[in-house]
């Protein structure tokens, strides 16, 4: 009967997350690497894509995860090209910080 | 049972995610968001969504993390990052403030938004002895291909489009070499 009581509710992982989601922010305002920056917005889609399979068993719907696989299928795209975009940048540059990045600053 | 997996799970996620942000070295960073990955596709399976779990392992933690490491040893950014210094003054305390507040902003909406969440879909199969393990994937199969097959099919355009735009992007021509230096 306890054990019944202390279960996860959707809440519990709905705040996961959240608090992924505020992690993810946190390191996309905070670091300077490109790179690193990626793998923050890669913790924030998974934090969205989280909640999506939340919602979907809570609402007993098959398209939150439905969604989600589209979400997987257009994040792998996304970051196919902002890779490629980060090798033809820093390819004839030796620092790698996103402050350096100010050719069109007036 | 599940709050023990909860838990395990929830704190890898969270271990992960710290270690991304703050481990100086890109390396170190990209395996803790292996760390996180693994712990969403756990917290994917006690929701019983399995393909989705194998398809975070081998789409996520195999594919894209293999990438993020062929790009930082490709490109020689394997540094230790100075994290002490603080590029913008008070940018770190900005940045908390408005992680906070979105969190915040978040679990309100999440609070007001819990009396509305109640079952209103055509149902989710759970996979048990009667319906057979692999029902989850069936159930997400058929959705796919029957009510969003032209969404399906325009993202295997979206990717042959990535892929023919990458190789562009990251080719280095022989006239892209002679033109670089002017």
């Amino acid at each position: 009967m306890i054990g019944f009581a202390l279960a996860p509710t959707a809440s519990w992982y709905l705040v996961l997350s959240a608090v992924l989601f505020g992690i993810g922010t946190f390191g996309v305002l905070i670091r300077r690497n490109p790179l690193v920056m990626f793998m923050c917005i890669e913790l924030m889609l998974n934090a969205v894509n989280l909640s999506f399979v939340t919602l979907a068993r809570q609402l007993n719907d098959i398209n939150g995860q439905t969604i989600v696989f589209f979400v997987m299928v257009v994040a792998a795209a996304e970051v196919v090209v902002g890779l490629g975009i980060i090798v033809a940048i820093m390819r004839n540059r030796s620092s790698v910080t996103a402050d350096d990045l100010a050719e069109l600053k007036g | 049972m599940e709050l023990f997996v909860f838990g395990c799970a929830a704190l890898m996620v969270l271990i992960g995610a710290v270690g991304v942000i703050t481990r100086k070295h890109p390396v170190h960073a990209a395996l803790s968001l292996v760390l996180t990955l693994f712990g969403v596709a756990v917290l994917f399976v006690i929701q019983q969504a399995h393909f989705l779990a194998a398809v975070q392992v081998i789409v996520y933690a195999g594919a894209i993390v293999v990438l993020f490491l062929f790009v930082i040893m490709l490109l020689g950014v394997d540094r230790v990052e100075n994290l002490r210094t603080e590029p913008l003054t008070n940018q770190r305390p900005l940045a908390l403030i408005v992680s906070l507040g979105l969190v915040g902003v978040l679990v309100a909406a999440f609070a007001t938004g819990s009396g509305v969440l109640h079952e209103r879909g055509a149902g989710l199969i759970i996979p048990d002895s009667a319906t057979g393990s692999d029902a989850n994937t069936i159930q997400l199969a058929e959705s796919i291909f029957s009510q969003y097959v032209v969404a399906f099919e325009v993202t295997s355009v979206l990717l042959v489009v990535a892929v023919v735009g990458t190789v562009l992007l990251a080719r280095r021509t022989k006239d892209s070499v002679m033109e670089s230096p002017k």
